[in-house]
């Protein structure tokens, strides 16, 4: 890939991560990766 | 003097031991750092049942909104696996993940060293789609809900860094292991004796996470730029390669991890990592 098409896809990669991230975060998914993170999980530890 | 990526990157892969792992304390009791932190995701593979995790792991994450009720995809955890591989590509891997840098202490151990062939660098890929993707959306139970099915019977990260501390701290824990804990335990010993023998060897074959940034080394902002005027071709590079990739005719490799060794190995300063672009091809 030349350097010019690569530039414009990171561009869009960035761009979308941004939107992806604002938009999952506005829904409450980061509400969901807390609240999983913040207790023992049991199948991480091999027991559930 | 110039300082070699080698010195840099231990470095730096110490600090974010640290800051993933800021908690220490917490291993006294076996409690849980439950702070807002952790509804952030940590760049590189970190178990959030880690008494010291100070983050959320994007792969277990990733599985816990794609596995939730409220949802079957996660925007959010996507969304920070995109930027963090559009900026860094597996660089994460190779300077800021803490099972990376535990897998490459292991290597240390010293035994006769091994190949590993082409065929195993797929399973990764698979794992990442029946695993992560797959199995916690479809298989649900009556409310719904799907299990984080790569940390449930694969990571090995989470029986280690979680599942043996927390199991050390809490009588109660103890008492529930079982079967599962068994094959976790398995595929524990497994990774460390294929880590001693083959380098970064889950890395390589079973982690999902780096399945996911090694898709953006090809347009990955810090990157490996290799000068062909001034490459002579000796293969140094490639012999001290750990991860058994040919930088000069394959430098966006989904296997390398922007480690430097090619860098630091090179004699005529031909390969280097970089975020710049060359500007004469820009046109």
């Amino acid at each position: 890939m030349g350097n010019k098409p690569k530039i414009s896809v990171r561009t869009a990669c960035l761009i979308t991560a941004c939107a992806f991230v604002f938009y999952g975060f506005t829904r409450g998914e980061a509400v969901t990766v807390l609240n999983k993170a913040v207790n023992i999980c049991l199948e991480c530890i091999g027991l559930g | 003097m110039k300082i070699s990526y080698a010195i840099k990157r231990k470095l730096l892969q110490i600090i974010a031991l640290g800051c993933s792992n800021a908690h220490v304390l917490n291993f006294k009791d076996g409690r849980l750092y439950t702070g807002k932190w952790k509804q952030f995701c940590n760049p590189g593979l970190n178990c959030y049942s880690c008494p010291a995790a100070g983050f959320a792991c994007p792969i277990g994450a990733l599985q816990a909104v794609n596995g939730s009720m409220r949802f079957s995809f996660s925007f959010y955890v996507m969304g920070l696996l995109l930027a963090f591989g559009t900026l860094l590509g597996r660089a994460v891997c190779g300077w800021l993940c803490p099972f990376g840098l535990l897998q490459e202490l292991i290597h240390k151990i010293p035994s006769p060293k091994l190949h590993l062939k082409k065929v195993f660098l797929y399973p990764k890929y698979i794992i990442l789609v029946v695993f992560v993707f797959i199995l916690p959306v479809a298989v649900t139970d009556y409310m719904g809900m799907g299990k984080p099915a790569f940390c449930q019977y694969i990571c090995p990260a989470g029986t280690l860094e979680g599942g043996l501390f927390l199991l050390a701290a809490h009588e109660s824990l103890r008492r529930a292991v079982g079967t599962l804990f068994s094959l976790k335990m398995a595929i524990l010993i497994l990774t460390v004796i294929g880590c001693v023998f083959i380098y970064r060897f889950f890395c390589r074959v079973f982690c999902p996470l780096g399945a996911i940034y090694g898709l953006f080394n090809r347009i990955s902002i810090f990157h490996l730029e290799v000068d062909s005027n001034r490459c002579t071709g000796c293969g140094k590079c490639r012999k001290v390669c750990g991860m058994e990739v040919d930088p000069v005719k394959n430098p966006d490799s989904a296997e390398c991890i922007r480690c430097g060794a090619c860098a630091d190995a090179c004699p005529t300063g031909a390969v280097c990592l970089t975020c710049k672009t060359k500007a004469s091809q820009t046109e």
